[in-house]
């Protein structure tokens, strides 16, 4: 477990980094805030993610924090470069610590020749006088200093970073206010230690010599809705630049103005999902609140009033539910109607669906579940990355049903997949689980502008006027789908219920009924596999003749491994499945033809995919590459490990521990 | 063509215990619905588990058998999406006030413009005759091993708790003024909520047609049974809070839970609290969604020849770089 701690500097990959030192321009980047929650860890990281994309860089920036409200640990992390990035990296340039907590997380993830600015009154602090570290990293950091032979201190800890050849900035924030309050004549200031984030970033900015206006710039968006505020936080970070740019000294890290690419957004990772419910007509949202699903539904009801074209205004109803058994039953009723409807969860939150699931199964009702994971088992990390619902997506529910589970890698993609898994529950008449994560719902990226006129809009068999004859809502057709009718719709009328049904939907046990219509919803599984473009059910990034697997979010970190592993002449392919269930087992042999070695990776502890693939291809993948510490995965230690398999010194079952 | 009662009728075959008090109120439903003419395409039956569960399949709008105890979720999500509907959701006392009473108190305070109704008979039957929320501590009905052991819970005071903003009782064997009462529930602008006391023949031998008709309570002037049902609207009884005011809200539901008590031998049945004061659940919509009422999310287009029409160009314009 010292690992955790220890492990650090020495694995990263610098070449890649390729930090050309002296005058030349700093490529690749990472930037760290700390701090307790409730202390604008949040907004510091979003001021310096807007400045550096005004920069024309691209940004992916991670947040981590606790299962609490207020002061537990939560830090940010945003990497910035001029290339192309998806992931984070092991190890941060600049770490910026208003807290001492920050500091002992953290100081040893600093690269050599970084930086940290630090609070300077926290020198003395002890790892005992921490109150909120574990037990069990609080022995560690103890264990861990004394093994280096230092004292037991934040002094201790930055000797330790400093000797790595780490510079060391130290600033009192309280000074810095009194200073500020006495400039600008306003007393308030002087004790207003939530204005430390702004301060932090404003010196690291100042520090790294980043033009004052894109930092104004910035301010000024951020609380564009407040004006007073916006004023007072400029002259805050006015005054603790111009600190850091004439007290710290210069740097060897420089950053270039770039044209900012066309079309550039910078998103949180949960809008992909949003804005694509909104365009794909999704008009009916339920949900219970849990991390980390709520933000999209918050979105949905922040945006609820719609302009639609040529038409009057439309909007999108969301509706808190007394629980996610009723989330997901309003939605089902919704769908009855006629709407596009929704429900937006996390893992302990789904489980609670699973008999409406099944319900809506039977029933064949278009309903679509946004199942934003977390790390299990039961309520496991609340609030941290996991991939391991993957199982219980498809198999969870009362017997033998149709549905589709289909996963997004990233913001991006996640906002065609959600009109396209729209699409899906209305043509093929299921429920869809569309699955991302926490990884990517806390994530703040730069990504092209989502493009509208790439969606269309398939509501497959849904009546719109009366039909003429009889109505048999499960009548029997030659592609096995029947056209459905809506509530509401004359000479429609039509029967549900959760038991076997009869073509009316009436309750039958008949044996012969039940073989027919057992036979007409399962059909649909291979229809699905039939109809669904390939180019949708599997993304193949790449060829090789070592070939990594996954699903979801771990894209942006392979990606990124495999270029950098492109960069020292090693090619792996890269194929990523997008649609779980049905499973496109044919298409996924196609896709290996050319590879010999399978490397299966995924946030979870059992391989859930890797699983799939040896029930479906009869052959267990090469390797593993597992994480569950609950943080994401960084394209550093997934390069380390691709490297150590193409060497042929891995083990079967790699684990990833990376990240505090 | 004005629709008769037989035309709310599907020849479904009915699979009740004879002399069940469910057919009563089935029979009501449709009674109602003809009288009322509510065209057929614009009513939708939803129904929980059991024996009351089957309930939507015998009448002829459309009909939704939901889970145990989930009717008011799948209700509430239909007729929000789609205000014009009439919607009636119904299902037996274990359904709504145990498994789903979590759904019964939450619909309260929504308040969604929709009726309610609870076959209420103190067993569940369709799983042959465990005790239900209904049945009183210490009662064994026979199908029982040992009495019951839990208090039973009060459906009206529940309701009225919980913010239903009409509730009233009524009687199966009376299919008249259970129809009466089902109209004036429909009727309601909001959330109402009927408890109908419903003799399950097969499981419960303690509150039976004979012992509501009071067969065991014989007046010994007249020699006749004295019946333990009584009609709140025979007496001075007003349920209706006439004004917004708190101390009249405060009497009227105070009021209602008192009357709720009664039992053994006098049984109120008919409306116990009306409020049309309190802004149902579609109504308070508009305060957000101005044109909700005329543009519900069941009425809205979401596309033109397979494109989307929906506008994102502000949204996405206020995330560029």
């Amino acid at each position: 477990m010292f690992a955790l701690i220890v492990e650090n500097v020495t694995n990263v990959n610098v070449h890649y980094l390729m930090q050309r030192r002296g005058h030349e321009l700093v490529s690749d980047f990472t930037w760290m805030i700390g701090g307790p929650q409730g202390s604008g860890v949040e907004t510091a990281a979003n001021i310096f993610s807007q400045v550096f994309s005004k920069m024309g860089y691209q940004i992916f920036g991670k947040r981590e924090y606790y299962s609490n409200i207020k002061g537990e640990h939560s830090y940010f992390a945003v990497r910035v470069s001029d290339k192309q990035i998806r992931s984070s990296i092991k190890g941060t340039n600049m770490l910026i610590a208003f807290d001492a907590e920050t500091i002992f997380r953290h100081a040893n993830d600093v690269l050599e020749n970084g930086i940290i600015i630090y609070d300077s009154t926290l020198e003395n602090i002890k790892v005992s006088d921490v109150i909120t570290f574990d037990n069990d990293f609080k022995e560690r950091m103890e264990g861990f200093l004394k093994s280096k032979n230092k004292e037991n201190t934040i002094k201790g800890i930055l000797e330790l970073a400093s000797e790595r050849g780490a510079s060391i900035h130290s600033v009192s924030f309280r000074s810095l206010l009194f200073e500020l309050s006495e400039k600008i004549e306003n007393p308030r200031i002087k004790t207003m230690i939530r204005m430390f984030n702004v301060l932090g970033v404003s010196l690291s900015l100042g520090l790294l010599m980043i033009p004052t206006e894109k930092l104004t710039e910035s301010i000024n968006s951020i609380f564009s809705k407040k004006k007073a505020i916006a004023d007072m936080n400029v002259s805050a970070a006015n005054f603790a630049y111009n600190y850091a740019a004439a007290k710290f000294g210069s740097t060897d890290f420089k950053f270039n103005i770039n044209e900012i690419k066309e079309n550039t957004l910078l998103v949180q990772g949960y809008y992909g999902t949003s804005i694509g419910k909104i365009i794909a007509g999704c008009r009916f949202q339920s949900y219970y609140p849990i991390t980390p699903a709520t933000d999209e539904s918050n979105f949905l009801e922040t945006n609820e009033i719609l302009e639609i074209n040529e038409d009057r205004p439309g909007s999108t109803l969301v509706i808190q539910t007394e629980d996610e058994i009723s989330a997901i039953g309003m939605a089902i009723g919704s769908s009855l109607t006629g709407v596009r409807s929704a429900t937006c969860t996390s893992g302990p939150g789904f489980v609670l669906m699973i008999e409406c699931l099944s319900w809506a199964g039977i029933n064949e009702v278009p309903v679509v579940i946004t199942f934003y994971q977390r790390s299990g088992p039961s309520t496991g990390l609340p609030t941290r990355h996991g991939q391991d619902d993957l199982l219980c997506a498809i198999n969870s529910g009362v017997g033998e049903f149709p549905r589709i589970v289909y996963a997004s890698g990233n913001v991006s993609d996640s906002f065609y997949d959600t009109a396209n898994v729209f699409n899906y529950a209305d043509v093929f008449q299921v429920p869809v689980i569309h699955m991302m994560d926490k990884f990517i719902a806390s994530s703040v990226t730069t990504c092209q502008r989502f493009d509208e006129t790439k969606v269309n809009i398939d509501r497959g068999k849904l009546l719109d006027e009366p039909p003429s004859n009889a109505y048999k809502r499960f009548e029997h057709t030659a592609d096995g789908l029947s056209p459905r009718s809506k509530i509401g719709l004359e000479n429609g009328i039509f029967w549900n219920t959760g038991d076997e049904s009869d073509v009316e939907g009436h309750i039958s046990e008949d044996p012969v009924n039940r073989v027919e219509m057992m036979d007409k919803r399962q059909s649909r599984l291979d229809y699905i596999l039939e109809k669904i473009p390939e180019s949708e059910q599997i993304v193949k990034h790449s060829d090789g003749e070592f070939c990594v697997v996954s699903w979801g979010s771990t894209q942006g970190p392979i990606l990124d491994a495999i270029d950098m592993l492109k960069n020292e002449g090693i090619n792996i392919g890269f194929v990523e499945i997008k649609l779980l269930h049905p499973f496109p087992k044919e298409l996924l042999k196609k896709s290996f033809s050319n590879s010999k070695t399978i490397i299966d990776v995924e946030a979870n502890y059992t391989g859930q995919l890797g699983s799939i693939i040896k029930q479906n291809l009869e052959k267990d993948p090469d390797y593993y590459i597992l994480k569950y510490t609950g943080r994401p995965m960084t394209c550093t230690e997934l390069y380390d490990t691709l490297k150590k398999i193409v060497n042929n010194n891995a083990e079967k079952r790699e684990v990833l521990t990376y990240g505090a | 063509m004005a629709l008769k009662v037989g035309d709310y009728k599907t020849d479904v075959h009915n699979d009740w215990c004879p002399g069940c008090g469910d057919f009563g109120i089935v029979n009501s439903i449709q009674m109602a619905l003809a009288e009322m003419e509510i065209p057929r395409h614009e009513t939708a039956i939803f129904s929980g588990i059991g024996c009351s569960g089957k309930t939507s399949h015998f009448i002829n709008v459309f009909g939704v058998h939901t889970l145990h105890g989930r009717v008011l979720p799948f209700a509430q999500g239909a007729k929000i999406s789609n205000p014009n509907l009439k919607i009636i959701a119904v299902g037996g006392d274990g359904d709504g006030l145990g498994i789903g009473a979590g759904h019964f108190v939450a619909a309260g305070r929504r308040n969604v413009d929709m009726t309610y109704i609870i076959f209420d008979n103190a067993v569940y039957g369709l799983t042959k005759g465990q005790a239900s929320p209904t049945l009183k501590l210490g009662e064994k009905t026979k199908s029982l091993p040992t009495p019951n052991t839990n208090y039973n819970v009060n459906p009206i005071g529940l309701a009225i708790a919980s913010g239903f903003t009409f509730t009233a009782r009524a009687y199966s064997y009376d299919i008249r003024h259970l129809k009466d009462i089902i109209i004036a529930a429909i009727n309601h602008k909001g959330l109402a909520f009927v408890d109908v006391l419903q003799p399950c023949p097969t499981y419960n031998d303690i509150n039976t047609r004979d012992w509501f008709n009071g067969v065991d309570r014989v007046d010994e002037t007249t020699n006749k049974p004295m019946p333990r049902i009584y009609k709140l609207e025979d007496t001075d009884y007003d349920p209706v809070v006439h004004y917004s005011d708190e101390t009249e809200l405060n009497q009227k539901k105070t009021q209602a839970i008192v009357k709720s008590l009664e039992w053994d031998t006098k049984i109120p049945t008919g409306i116990f609290y009306k409020n049309e004061l309190i802004t149902p659940y579609t109504r308070r919509l508009i305060d957000k969604i101005p044109n909700y009422i005329e543009n519900p999310s069941a009425l809205q287009n979401i596309s033109k020849n397979n494109a989307p029409i929906t506008k994102i160009n502000h949204i996405l314009d206020s995330y560029k770089v």
